[in-house]
């Protein structure tokens, strides 16, 4: 076991260093001087100058991307000009809204998908099936933000149950936390929902024709005994993977949800840095998530093997 | 199926047809007409000429806009938008694809290339995309057809690998039928069905991520009616008037839905093994 998780670990290192690359070069290979696209259009022949000298442009493309990733490792993430401070510390600071936000997002997500998808499945071919279909493909084609903003209106400015924007510090105290991260991790969630029910309802679907089910029902297993223990035991590998998946549609819903509702956490900053063309903060902001993202899916990898007792690697 | 390609029939008509269904210029501000709720009778005042009766049936936006003739005019962006990244995306993937699944050491370097790509959110890749190049209609083409090739390049790939070592194949490649004619005459036919499934797919991706990029404000320029920057420019004053978020959601909604309904309609049709990409 030690050993599987150590060879999938080295396996994530050269997607990790494809990452890097990629987004090393995308400043590089547009056309101009990076040092004038890194410092914005407000920079001092000076700061050229010293950026010039701190990322090594006079030396060869190689020798560059040394001294970038050697300082990536070392966390030094370059030095944002619109924001006028270190990338990192920036990053550090509007942390907490976007875990909060996922965190939220992802607990609702799978206390609502997977029932709706079991459900789906037990009763196949019924109205609550082809409603928990319909919205599933539904909640696939609305927008984000168009989502936002209908419950925006229907809870914060008709019915005036929740706030409408915003976001309050956790040490603020749980109620103010929670009331603005209510509607904005409903939005986040509705994609997400759409998606697991989906892949959850397939997934049991097929598990529920093997012939094991059949034979638990005749023994005398309940039929929600069969669904939990057999059918969604079963079906959880294809779920996780999707869930790992899904994480990439979570990152780009962030971005979108953090702006409407006027969260000041990553998203937001990754839409100011984009429209101010910050680029030390967007190459971070890239890194990181997608960074986020091969982890997580990492951590789905090795989950097989608790899941499945049968896979050994 | 049938109704997801009827909605989206009607959307094209209604993209083709915008100047005659009852439109004025969507370009045209009138500053006297601004924020005016749905179906206000009023008068439109055109450059250079008196005033006319008109009935702004989605109301006006902030600088007096009609939102009904820019949310029409929008469908022609998002649409000309769909398809001209499902083509890019689809043809970039689909040579790419065929020679990784032929040249073991092309294969090796460009699969290791795109499993980093495919690593990148692929909104947060188009914004950094859009960041660098600027906004403009072909940039955000290029920009959301980056992120969305890696999943063409894959496919076509693993049809191309199954394909080759098929007797037919072998037997043309014994008799000495070049590689190009061998990927033109025997494997490429092979990778429509799972491409026409998944170009669908593409576009409905690709219209909704323009509509993010515009609805950011980092998208197609402002002045030009795109769904999301109609949706942009009603922000602001959205509590008091929804028209300017509500009707261009709808249309966009409307369009999103029916072409992934038309997907899965594809899919079940032409492969009925073939999983979902996500």
């Amino acid at each position: 076991m030690p050993g599987f998780i150590f060879r999938r670990l080295l396996a994530t290192i050269p997607v990790l260093v494809m990452v890097a690359i990629i987004v090393f070069s995308m400043l590089r290979l547009t056309p101009g001087d990076p040092a004038a696209i890194i410092a914005g259009d407000s920079a001092s022949p000076g700061q050229l100058e010293a950026i010039r000298t701190q990322l090594g442009l006079d030396q060869p493309i190689l020798t560059q991307f040394l001294i970038w990733s050697g300082n990536l490792l070392r966390g030094d993430l370059g030095r944002s000009f619109f924001f006028k401070t270190d990338v990192t510390t920036l990053i550090g600071q509007r942390l907490e809204p976007t875990l909060s936000l996922a965190l939220l997002t992802m607990a609702i997500t799978l206390a609502v998908s997977i029932p709706l998808g079991v459900i789906a499945a037990s009763r196949q071919g019924s109205l609550t099936d082809r409603l928990i279909m319909g919205f599933a493909v539904m909640g696939f084609s609305v927008p984000v933000f168009v989502i936002g903003y209908a419950l925006i209106y229907l809870f914060a400015v008709e019915l005036k149950w929740l706030p409408v924007q915003g976001y309050a510090d956790l040490a603020d105290g749980l109620w103010p936390w929670l009331e603005r991260l209510i509607l904005p991790s409903l939005t986040l969630s509705v994609i997400y929902i759409a998606l697991i029910a989906r892949i959850a309802r397939t997934s049991v679907l097929e598990v529920l024709g093997q012939d094991h089910v059949r034979t638990a029902r005749a023994k005398g297993v309940s039929r929600t005994g069969v669904l939990v223990h057999h059918a969604l035991r079963n079906a959880a590998i294809p779920i996780v993977t999707v869930i790992g998946l899904g994480v990439g549609l979570l990152i780009g819903g962030v971005v979108v949800t953090e702006s409407v509702f006027n969260i000041p956490g990553l998203g937001r900053l990754t839409v100011d840095a984009v429209l101010s063309r910050d680029f030390p903060t967007i190459q971070a902001i890239v890194l990181l998530f997608s960074v986020v993202y091969v982890l997580i899916n990492l951590v789905v990898d090795i989950s097989y093997v608790f899941l499945d007792p049968r896979i050994r690697y | 199926m049938l109704w997801g390609g009827g909605v989206l029939g009607l959307m094209v008509l209604i993209a083709v047809a915008a100047p005659w269904l009852g439109t004025v210029d969507p370009q045209l501000i009138d500053p006297a007409a601004r924020n005016a709720m749905p179906w206000t009778q009023g008068e439109i005042t055109a450059e250079a000429s008196e005033s006319v009766p008109f009935t702004f049936r989605f109301g006006t936006d902030s600088l007096g806009r009609d939102v009904y003739s820019r949310t029409l005019y929008g469908a022609r962006v998002s649409l000309i938008i769909g398809a001209a990244v499902t083509t890019l995306a689809i043809a970039l993937g689909l040579i790419v694809g065929l020679l990784a699944g032929s040249i073991g050491w092309f294969d090796a370097i460009v699969m290791r290339v795109l499993d980093g790509l495919m690593a990148i959110p692929p909104i947060l890749l188009a914004l950094a995309l859009v960041a660098l190049w600027g906004s403009g209609l072909w940039t955000v083409i290029l920009a959301i057809a980056i992120p969305e090739f890696p999943r063409v390049v894959r496919l076509v790939r693993a049809v191309t690998l199954t394909l080759s070592a098929e007797p037919y194949v072998q037997a043309a490649m014994a008799l000495g039928v070049p590689l190009s004619r061998r990927l033109w005459r025997h494997i490429l036919p092979g990778t429509l069905p799972a491409l026409i499934v998944q170009g669908s797919y593409i576009a409905a991706s690709a219209i909704l991520i323009e509509a993010i990029l515009s609805f950011l404000g980092i998208g197609i320029p402002p002045e030009i009616p795109t769904w999301g920057n109609i949706m942009a420019q009603g922000r602001t004053l959205f509590r008091v008037f929804p028209h300017n978020i509500l009707f261009p959601g709808l249309f966009l909604s409307l369009t999103i839905l029916a072409i992934n309904v038309m997907g899965d309609g594809l899919r079940d049709e032409l492969d009925p093994r073939l999983a979902r990409a996500i």
